[in-house]
């Protein structure tokens, strides 16, 4: 595989992801701690939240079937959620919790879980544009 | 130069002692910081200083392993030695194992298995450590809590790395604090020290920001290698240079002649046994350099004063009557600075000091350099004292260590036009800046503090009132100075008169501003600072109760609230801060109770300087909180962010109550709710103030 060709189109898929706000300045913050030392840091740190964070979206699932509704656990649940998607740069994500948040605090369930599952989509839809990224700077190597 | 020196108040002695004894414990026992083994590059000794903070020992908590492991990249990214922790359990048994093995500690809010406050409460009892909280949640309450908890920051998640660049700040405030704590009675030198070091720094514009920083660092590291003495294995012997030293230093050298005066004279001249040839030489080309700086500022000083002057030449001519009677008081006590400082504390302490004791402390601070020329000092000192008062506080203020003592805040006054540029710490506190834009802003330019005084009281609202026009200036430039010096004005003018404030035995706000300060410098920690706490904290080494712990003599007299507000019936501060009323309102308030406070706490010399400089932040604080949210605290965070103090990016820029933070470390507190909660004894993490005009290391000479 021609490498530079890899090489511009994961920097592609990298600006597309910034420019269409699925991804903000924290991503960029993570890719400047990346040296030597780690040279595979962002990676890294993508993998684990996607793998802690899998635990939290369970949580979710469960606190939204279990009756009645905890909303306090469910903000709970939805604000590490939040932390830990503001701390990779999921920027989308991120937003998409806020909204889940106000239909907590109204104690709105059904908002709730609607957002919730649109909370998911994009979650995952950044998921897969990440794995083909970095999929990509590897072959580029 | 040596006649201008007279009038340069205590303030800026205090300073510049300690500024000499900054740099004569860099070079002393900097042992400590040579171990640093973050995996920094290996330096020489002599860049000990450059090596710090590297090596600052972190315990990051979080039960967010993503958060964990940024945060551990982005720490030893700084070169700090990290360990990360998921539960707060953990955390604190990894702390009570070691107690002496962290610096500092940043902890999640929200964890399973415990509150993040009540981890940090723990850690503020048993350890003692700072602590800094981190949230995705920006809540103002979340911040608040942070604050009355004493947490000494709060970071916004996600957590940019510059953000913790600047942590060490707080553990050299935080020993500073300690350590002054424990030298109340001591040389402010110190903390003075550190305050000329800000001073020194070109705090008005953001470009020195980072010089500033530079320097404030460098006297950091030094008060972190003195603070670190006990650990350091290179440990010498440092000479304190106490007031009374250095006034037999200056003695000396006035005899001689500053021109010839060689340190083998002096030192024979001084006749004080184990003091070197090395202590004086370095004392010495301390000591001419910041004569150097004085008479440069002093004609800053005096356009400023000018300014000042005009519009309240009533004020005026008043305070300089009264720093009349002072300087000849001063003359004639001759050397005080022990009597003062305690008097200061004593007043600080909300005991009430005599009468005589309020102009003694100014006169003592002023002795310091007036003793060379008494005379001389009081002619000049008489014009100057106008200008000292509106401008000095101002200079001496920004800049100053909060830790000044009262003493030299009087010296401030006095000498304000010498010193010009004694940059009140206020700005250094970083966090308490945020606190002093404030004021700065409320004042309208040329709009002096002392007006809040009493008489002058009536002008604080106006001027007070317009921080929206003087915001944006003030801001920029108490963000960057504290107390800009006379081109800075905006902010500084409120400094000044508070300081001019100082010198009258009526409450000036200087020890309002002082309490502030600590305030500000803490994002979210110094927005409460507007309440008692605020003060609480101001004071020096309050802190334990995670307050701040102002190492202000002033605000250590300030510390006991309740104390204080006895003492200060008239502390409307207080109470317009409960009442959170207009911003007019409480700055009405504010002023006069400030004043009141740091006047009967203080009787300040050294104190006024960072009283005023404290003044000028709570009154903002308070106002600022009181308003909740007003324009000006959105001002005022902005710019504080953009000042010296570095308010972190991460800290919510909330108005009244948040952070601004300084920081110090800087936001809008709720300076009522936050002195309010200083008087529980919960004081925000340390302020930044560390204003400790003479108080040096606690090593004799």
């Amino acid at each position: 595989m021609d490498k530079v060709r890899l090489q511009r189109e994961a920097a592609f898929i990298r600006s597309s992801l910034l420019d269409q706000g699925y991804l903000d300045e924290q991503f960029i913050q993570l890719e400047e701690l990346q040296d030597n030392d780690n040279p595979n840091f962002v990676e890294e740190v993508v993998t684990l939240f996607y793998t802690d964070s899998a635990r939290l979206i369970y949580n979710i699932d469960q606190a939204l079937l279990s009756n009645p509704t905890d909303f306090t656990k469910l903000d709970d649940y939805m604000h590490q959620f939040k932390g830990s998607c503001s701390s990779i740069g999921a920027k989308k994500v991120k937003n998409e919790c806020n909204g889940f948040g106000e239909y907590c605090e109204a104690q709105n369930y059904d908002g709730c879980f609607r957002t919730f599952q649109q909370i998911k989509q994009e979650y995952i839809n950044l998921k897969k544009k990440l794995e083909t990224y970095f999929q990509l700077l590897k072959e580029a190597a | 130069m040596l006649y201008i020196v007279p009038h340069i108040c205590c303030v800026a002695v205090a300073v510049w002692i300690s500024e000499l004894n900054l740099t004569m414990n860099l070079s002393n026992g900097r042992g400590s910081m040579s171990t640093v083994t973050s995996g920094a590059a290996v330096k020489s000794a002599d860049a000990v200083s450059d090596q710090f903070p590297a090596g600052l020992r972190v315990l990051v908590v979080d039960d967010d392993p993503t958060c964990l492991m940024i945060l551990e990249k982005m720490l030893r990214t700084c070169l700090y030695e990290v360990t990360k922790c998921n539960t707060a359990e953990k955390a604190l048994t990894l702390l009570r194992k070691n107690k002496n093995g962290f610096d500092i500690v940043i902890s999640d809010v929200h964890m399973p298995d415990m509150d993040g406050f009540k981890l940090l409460e723990h850690i503020g009892l048993e350890m003692d450590l700072p602590v800094i909280m981190m949230s995705a949640d920006d809540g103002k309450n979340v911040v608040m809590k942070g604050v009355t908890h004493g947490a000494c920051d709060y970071l916004i998640k996600p957590v940019r790395i510059e953000a913790l660049k600047n942590i060490w700040q707080h553990v050299v405030r935080k020993r500073k604090n300690e350590w002054r704590d424990t030298e109340q009675s001591g040389s402010a030198e110190e903390g003075d020290r550190q305050q000329k070091a800000s001073d020194d720094a070109d705090y008005s514009s953001s470009a020195n920001e980072s010089n500033w920083r530079n320097s404030k660092k460098r006297r950091d590291e030094e008060e972190e290698a003195e603070e670190r003495d006990d650990t350091s294995t290179l440990k010498k012997p440092r000479v304190v240079w106490s007031v009374e030293l250095h006034q037999q230093f200056v003695a000396a050298v006035d005899q001689l002649g500053i021109d010839k005066a060689v340190p083998k004279k002096i030192l024979e001249l001084m006749n004080v046994p184990g003091l070197t040839r090395e202590n004086v030489a370095s004392h010495l080309q301390k000591y001419r350099l910041y004569l150097r700086r004085l008479s440069g500022v002093s004609q800053h000083q005096n356009n400023m004063n000018s300014s000042f002057m005009n519009p309240q030449d009533a004020t005026f001519g008043t305070i300089s009557s009264i720093n009349g009677i002072d300087l000849q008081t001063l003359a004639a006590a001759g050397q005080l600075p022990a009597q003062s400082l305690a008097t200061l504390q004593a007043a600080g302490l909300g005991r009430s000091t005599p009468k005589a004791g309020l102009p003694m402390p100014i006169m003592d601070q002023r002795n310091l350099f007036s003793f060379e020329n008494p005379r001389l000092r009081f002619s000049e000192g008489q014009q100057q004292q106008q200008h000292l008062s509106n401008s000095k506080p101002v200079n001496l203020l920004h800049g100053i260590p909060t830790n000044m003592e009262p003493k030299q805040l009087a010296s401030l006054h006095q000498s304000s036009q010498p010193l010009g540029n004694m940059t009140v710490r206020v700005n250094a506190s970083t966090q308490s800046n945020p606190l002093l834009m404030q004021m700065a802003q409320s004042q309208p330019r040329g709009h002096m503090l002392s007006e809040n005084t009493g008489p002058h009281l009536p002008r604080l609202p106006s001027s007070l009132g317009q921080p929206s026009a003087s915001n944006g200036t003030s801001n920029a430039l108490m963000g960057r100075n504290g107390i800009a010096g006379s081109t800075r004005a905006p902010g500084y003018n409120p400094i000044s008169q508070s300081s001019s404030m100082m010198n009258f035995p009526i409450n000036q706000t200087t020890e309002m501003p002082i309490s502030s300060f600590p305030l500000g410098s803490t994002p979210g920690i110094s927005s409460i600072t507007t309440k008692g706490s605020f003060q609480e904290e101001v004071t020096s080494g309050i802190k334990r109760a995670g307050g701040f712990v102002p190492n202000y003599d002033i605000f250590s007299e300030l510390k006991k609230p309740l104390d204080w507000e006895v003492s200060n019936p008239s502390l409307t501060y207080n109470a317009a801060s409960q009442h959170a009323n207009p911003l007019h309102g409480n700055i009405d308030v504010s002023p006069s109770v400030l004043v009141q406070q740091s006047f009967s706490s203080n009787q300040q010399t050294g104190q006024s300087r960072d009283a005023n400089t404290m003044i000028v932040k709570p009154i903002f604080s308070a106002s600022e909180s009181m308003e909740q949210g007003t324009l000006q605290n959105q001002h005022l965070n902005t710019l504080v962010t953009d000042n010296s103090i570095r308010v972190k990016t991460e800290r919510i820029p909330d108005a009244s109550s948040q952070t601004n933070f300084y920081p110090e470390h800087y936001g809008q507190e709720d300076l009522m709710s936050a002195l309010l909660k200083q008087q529980e004894g919960i004081g925000p993490a340390e302020n930044d103030f560390d204003f400790d005009g003479y108080s040096l290391d606690n090593v004799p000479v």
